[in-house]
């Protein structure tokens, strides 16, 4: 328990030493060390975690000051680590569904030639994301955020050769800075109010009433910029589509299990100041609700395997944040938790059917694979009914939680949306399903060639996370089957101060939102299984009634044309003018016109140069003149 | 007994002759023996004054004035012995190399 504060700093010296030595080492070496590093750390937080069990709630959280970071006048920040329920529930997810996607990823990049750069990376990366959700306070969390924003770019970016996965890094680093700068504001706000950056001087000063409602608005609103910005929400959240071009197990990892819930981690963190506000908390549950139902629509048309999981993860993070928004933050880590299991091996087993078709993406060129992947299959399976909400897997009771909590709140409009969403994503995961598994075989014949399962380091991982998306969820039973069946709030109780309270539904009422949320996900599971795979050509009858429609969700609203056109375009204009008028001229101008004058100056002075001696020993006559005459008279 | 005017005035005078002859000759022997008559007409100056202030200083320096002279006069000639190998010349006017 006293060690908690080594769980992030294993893995970050395992990336040092891979970063330094990397080179020099054997290839097998990496592999072991960046994974029992972070095993080491999974253990660690394990420990960690059943410590906390032991701890009264009230000498939490758990603080560990390694030395005072930085000084200047009444400014401070501590290098302090701190851990409490909810940096424990996140270091477990971290480090354990990180480290299974560490092992999958030995097999997966066993042929690249970057491997042990991307060992560093990873390793690196699961450093950053741990100080995010262990710092004590603002600054170092901020040092976590901006971390896992450049590990993320490095990894998107990891085929750099590739033009395309080039640009999508750098479209992620740009949107993502977009969010920082308003996040920052936020932090220097609350230091302009709380003199700390410290949670627990945070949660002081709220609990003393030193933030006035506005100031909190103010605030929140800022900070839920920067989430936005980096859990891939309304309107920042055109760079994780993108970020598929990364190789799939960093798509699992970083874009779908962890780095795009910091947002969620940092609200729930913050919790206190978005329930003390209240616009803010409306705000952050609206752009959820629309998130979810907006990023399911995309989802609909999406081809390509990876981007249909892309936007079902945008949309699934905007259910974490409708569930903070009505002020059920447990229920949205609690969504955050099981998510992290059952999309890292949507992904993982994605990437498997990559492996098979020898990098195919697209699923007009799949079809059938169900015989020839008798693992992925499964496992895939397992994810896709976990996602859609099906009782008794994960995702259906942090679904259902959230949902119940939209409607005890009253926020009606917030969970029609969700239950809209939650139809969308049954319909387009099972499309999903049909599409790659089920129906006729579509596949290229020099892919068929090498069509074969992945190795067992592959799927080993795939059966221990299909194996979490059906039990994770049983930490969180509905309130229905008795008070205290969920332990997972209970756990966060001493971090998640709740917002409303007494606003419970009744028994009657729990079980009717339990069945249309049931109800829901089996209708969207049955209209895939009638769009693709009893009447497959339904599909392309619909597209020819409605062609606008899908051309419009197709083309993702044309989004990404727009923000072209209002922000890029004008901006990349503008730098050219002012790169040919201010740059060319003025700047260059200074610069040239300096070192011409200079020139100019010495050719004018070395006229005197004659190399005469006597000419020297007459300035230095009249010279010695003048001084003389100048002391004399 | 002499007055120290006389012994300043010949000062100056050899002085000024040193200047002249340095800015008129136009080989660097007679440029350098130029140099050692003005070096020695503020010797002179130095103990004229020193006798008549009463003081050993200026005598003193005029030893130390001497000494330098004695090694500059010897590295002076060296130059000029390498500079004529060199040039086949002593005129002054045929060193130009530092010409801006």
């Amino acid at each position: 328990m006293e060690m908690f504060w080594l769980i992030p700093l294993v893995p970050g010296a395992s990336a040092f030493i891979l970063a330094v030595f990397g080179k020099r080492l054997s290839k097998k070496y990496v592999s072991w060390q960046a994974c029992l590093s972070v095993f080491a750390s999974f253990l660690l937080s394990l420990v960690s975690f059943f410590g906390l069990l032991k701890i009264s709630p009230e000498s939490l959280p758990v603080v560990k000051t390694l030395f005072r970071w930085i000084e200047s006048g009444s400014f401070s920040a501590d290098l302090s680590l701190q851990l409490d329920p909810l940096s424990s529930v996140m270091t477990l997810v971290v480090t354990g569904v990180g480290f299974l996607i560490h092992v999958y990823s030995v097999g997966y990049m066993a042929h690249d030639k970057g491997y042990k750069r991307y060992f560093t990376y990873l390793n690196l990366f699961t450093f950053a994301m741990l100080i995010l959700v262990m710092g004590a306070n603002l600054v170092l969390m901020f040092v976590g955020w901006e971390g896992v924003g450049l590990c993320s770019y490095l990894l998107i970016g990891f085929w750099f050769e590739k033009h395309s996965a080039a640009n999508a890094g750098k479209k992620a680093f740009i949107v993502n800075r977009i969010g920082d700068a308003a996040f920052i504001l936020g932090i220097f706000f609350i230091f302009l109010v709380v003199g700390s950056g410290d949670f627990r001087a945070i949660t002081g000063a709220i609990e003393g009433g030193a933030v006035t409602q506005g100031m909190a608005t103010l605030i929140a609103l800022l900070l839920f910029i920067g989430a936005t910005g980096k859990s891939a929400q309304i309107p920042l959240y055109v760079w994780l589509p993108d970020a598929m071009e990364g190789p799939t197990p960093v798509s699992a990892l970083i874009h779908a299990a962890t780095m795009v819930t910091a947002g969620v981690y940092m609200v729930a963190r913050m919790n206190l100041l978005f329930t003390l506000s209240g616009t803010a908390a409306q705000v952050v549950g609206i752009v959820g609700a629309l998130t979810a139902i907006f990023a399911a629509t995309m989802a609909l048309t999406q081809n390509d395997i990876k981007r249909v999981l892309a936007y079902s993860t945008i949309s699934q993070i905007g259910y974490m944040f409708i569930g903070c928004g009505v002020g059920a933050y447990a229920a949205g880590m609690f969504h955050l938790f099981t998510h992290a299991f059952f999309k890292s091996l949507l992904f993982l087993a994605a990437g498997s059917v990559m492996h098979a078709l020898s990098g195919e993406l697209d699923m007009r060129k799949m079809g059938g694979l169900r015989k020839y992947l008798p693992l992925t299959y499964p496992a895939f399976l397992v994810g896709a009914i976990a996602i859609a909400g099906v009782p008794f897997l994960s995702g259906f009771f942090s679904k259902d939680a959230i949902l119940t909590q939209a409607f005890a709140q009253g926020q009606y409009f917030v969970w029609a949306f969700g239950l809209m969403g939650a139809v969308l994503t049954a319909f387009y995961m099972f499309r999903l399903v049909f599409l790659t598994f089920f129906g006729q075989e579509r596949i290229e014949p020099h892919a068929k060639d090498h069509l074969h399962e992945s190795p067992r380091v592959m799927t080993v991982p795939l059966v221990m996370l299909a194996f979490f998306s059906v039990v994770a969820g049983y930490v969180g039973l509905p309130v229905v089957l008795g008070e205290k069946a969920n332990l997972f709030n209970r756990f966060l109780e001493p971090v998640i101060h709740p917002a409303h309270e007494g606003a419970h539904l009744s028994i009657s009422a729990e079980w009717m939102l339990i069945l249309a949320s049931v109800a829901v996900a089996l209708c969207g599971i049955y209209a895939a299984y009638v769009f693709y795979l009893r009447s497959p050509r339904l599909p392309h009858r619909i597209v020819a009634r409605f062609p606008a429609l899908y051309k419009l969700l197709y083309n993702k609203y044309y989004v990404d044309e727009i923000y072209n056109e209002v922000f890029v375009r004008p901006l990349v204009g503008g730098s050219q003018i002012i790169y040919d008028n201010f740059d060319l001229r003025v700047i260059d101008g200074t610069i040239d016109g300096t070192a011409a004058a200079t020139g100019f100056a010495g050719k004018v002075l070395s006229l005197f140069q004659s190399g005469l001696v006597k000419d020297y020993a007459l300035a230095l006559l009249l010279g010695v003149a003048v001084f003389l005459g100048y002391l004399l008279f | 007994m002499i007055p120290v005017s006389y012994f300043i005035g010949l000062s100056i005078l050899l002085f000024i002759l040193g200047v002249i002859a340095f800015f008129i000759k136009r080989d660097l022997i007679t440029m350098f023996m130029a140099v050692e008559v003005m070096l020695n007409a503020a010797n002179l100056a130095f103990i004229a004054l020193a006798k008549a202030a009463g003081s050993p200083a200026g005598q003193v320096i005029v030893f130390f004035v001497i000494t330098v002279a004695a090694a500059e006069a010897a590295v002076g000639l060296a130059i000029i012995l390498l500079v004529f190998r060199q040039k086949k010349s002593i005129k002054a006017e045929d060193m130009r190399l530092m010409k801006g």
